[in-house]
């Protein structure tokens, strides 16, 4: 079963660290990948620019709206993801664990809807 | 009808009330599905009252009980299959998975099964509302109306709740399977958490129908029980004599006009003496392993106050040494 982690964190968090302290957790990240691809788990997986790279479109009967930055004001950002092959939850929950980013902010774990054709 | 067949009905009856939850268990566990499971379940019943009576009761009842739920469901399923292909994809995997318990009547396995759903149902990914309502529906096979009730919530929002929960353990695949040894301990406490919160909710809640909440103190200490003879552990020792302790004090706590009696001014020769000695061994059992956690710090706490005749004579002692 496929399960999508979003790691979700302060991106001032990022803006803040120093290059010795972002070098230690991109190496943490390196690891990590290597580890979940030599387990099988990895199938894909990428780091997002910040917020303030986003742009938001919404179409309302038939007129496109634009507008910057993301969906809504929180305190954590969408900084990530990678979508994983898992035995069940546990499984999942397992590897999401480990993602450096859990640390730092949260992952969210959510299954991947099939659709029968 | 012969003696023969009222009595094996008498059986069905019996079984249904001693083994039900156990042969749910496993259903679960062999149709990865709860609604399913259900299903066979009073289908395997079902088939029992009709069987038994003319061919006699199984040498293993809840085998054989199994073994009819499992093949029920799978025709059920079978029977869809010309609706919809996949279903017979579905029957066809199932069908291929034979458990060993189901011929051979190994009862090892049974056990297991039920500790895995409890593990299941009390899983961190679920709201802990929903964890006590699928507990007790699941493994304690209360009714809704029954949790309902005890929980002051009205049925429908209380089925709903059931249905949520069964829905996720499905969506996202949660398992039945005991946790391996590193998440074990975080886990048991998960579920530790969940069967006292069933526990105060009949112990201290001082409103709401008086049977059914010492009820639910009575089901949370079976479930404890259970729990403990399927897993050793010394806070699941702490818990149950936390609870065993605390309600031996059920019939002097409250007075005739439902006004709560303080501890120093209880009737002592009220206390459960039964509960408060089994309490006791489990204490100095949870208290002896070396792994003392909160639970059992609690028990011992109370087991110091059971163990006083009165108010006066508690050992203070003993309790700052704790």
């Amino acid at each position: 079963m496929k399960y999508l982690c979003l790691i979700y964190d302060e991106e001032s968090l990022w803006q803040k660290m120093s290059p010795d302290e972002m070098g230690k957790v991109m190496g943490e990240y390196n690891a990590f990948g290597e580890d979940i691809k030599a387990s099988g788990h990895f199938i894909g997986g990428n780091a997002l620019q910040p917020t303030s790279s986003a742009t938001t479109i919404r179409v309302r009967n038939g007129k496109t709206i634009t507008s910057d930055g993301p969906f809504a004001e929180t305190k954590e950002q969408l900084g990530g993801y990678y979508l994983i092959e898992a035995k069940d939850l546990n499984d999942a929950l397992q590897v999401a664990g480990r993602i450096p980013g859990a640390k730092l902010g949260s992952v969210e774990v959510r299954p991947i809807m099939v659709f029968n054709s | 009808m012969t003696d023969a067949s009222t009595r094996a009905r008498e059986i069905v009856e019996s079984t249904y009330r001693s083994d039900s939850r156990r042969v749910l268990a496993t259903l679960v566990r062999l149709l990865g599905d709860f609604d399913v499971a259900e299903e066979a379940l009073h289908d395997a019943f079902a088939a029992a009252l009709e069987r038994w009576p003319v061919d006699g009761v199984p040498a293993n009842p809840r085998a054989w009980l199994v073994s009819a739920g499992r093949f029920r469901a799978i025709d059920h399923i079978r029977r869809r299959a010309r609706f919809d292909a996949r279903h017979a994809e579905i029957a066809a995997e199932l069908e291929s998975h034979v458990p060993i318990s189901v011929h051979g009547g190994d009862d090892d396995e049974i056990p297991d099964d039920r500790l895995r759903l409890i593990f299941a149902c009390c899983h961190p990914a679920l709201a802990i509302e929903a964890q006590v309502a699928l507990t007790l529906r699941t493994v304690g096979g209360l009714t809704t109306e029954e949790i309902a009730r005890a929980f002051l919530v009205p049925a429908p929002t209380l089925a709903q709740r059931i249905v949520r929960a069964k829905n996720k353990i499905r969506d996202a695949r949660i398992p039945y399977e005991i946790p391996g040894q590193a998440e074990l301990p975080e886990r048991i406490d998960a579920v530790l958490a969940v069967i006292y919160l069933i526990f105060n909710e009949g112990y201290s809640a001082t409103f709401g129908d008086e049977l059914t909440r010492a009820d639910m103190c009575a089901e949370s200490i079976r479930l404890a029980r259970m729990l403990a003879e399927l897993h050793e552990d010394s806070e699941v020792d702490g818990l149950l004599a936390l609870m065993l302790l605390h309600d031996s004090r059920r019939a002097a706590r409250i007075a005739g006009d439902g006004e709560p009696i303080l501890l120093d001014d209880q009737d002592r020769t009220l206390w459960d003496q039964a509960k408060i000695r089994e309490g006791i061994t489990l204490t100095t059992r949870a208290l002896a392993s070396g792994r003392v956690g909160p639970y059992a710090l609690q028990a011992a706490i109370a087991a110091v106050h059971a163990e006083a005749r009165t108010a006066a004579e508690t050992d203070w002692g003993e309790i700052v040494g704790l």
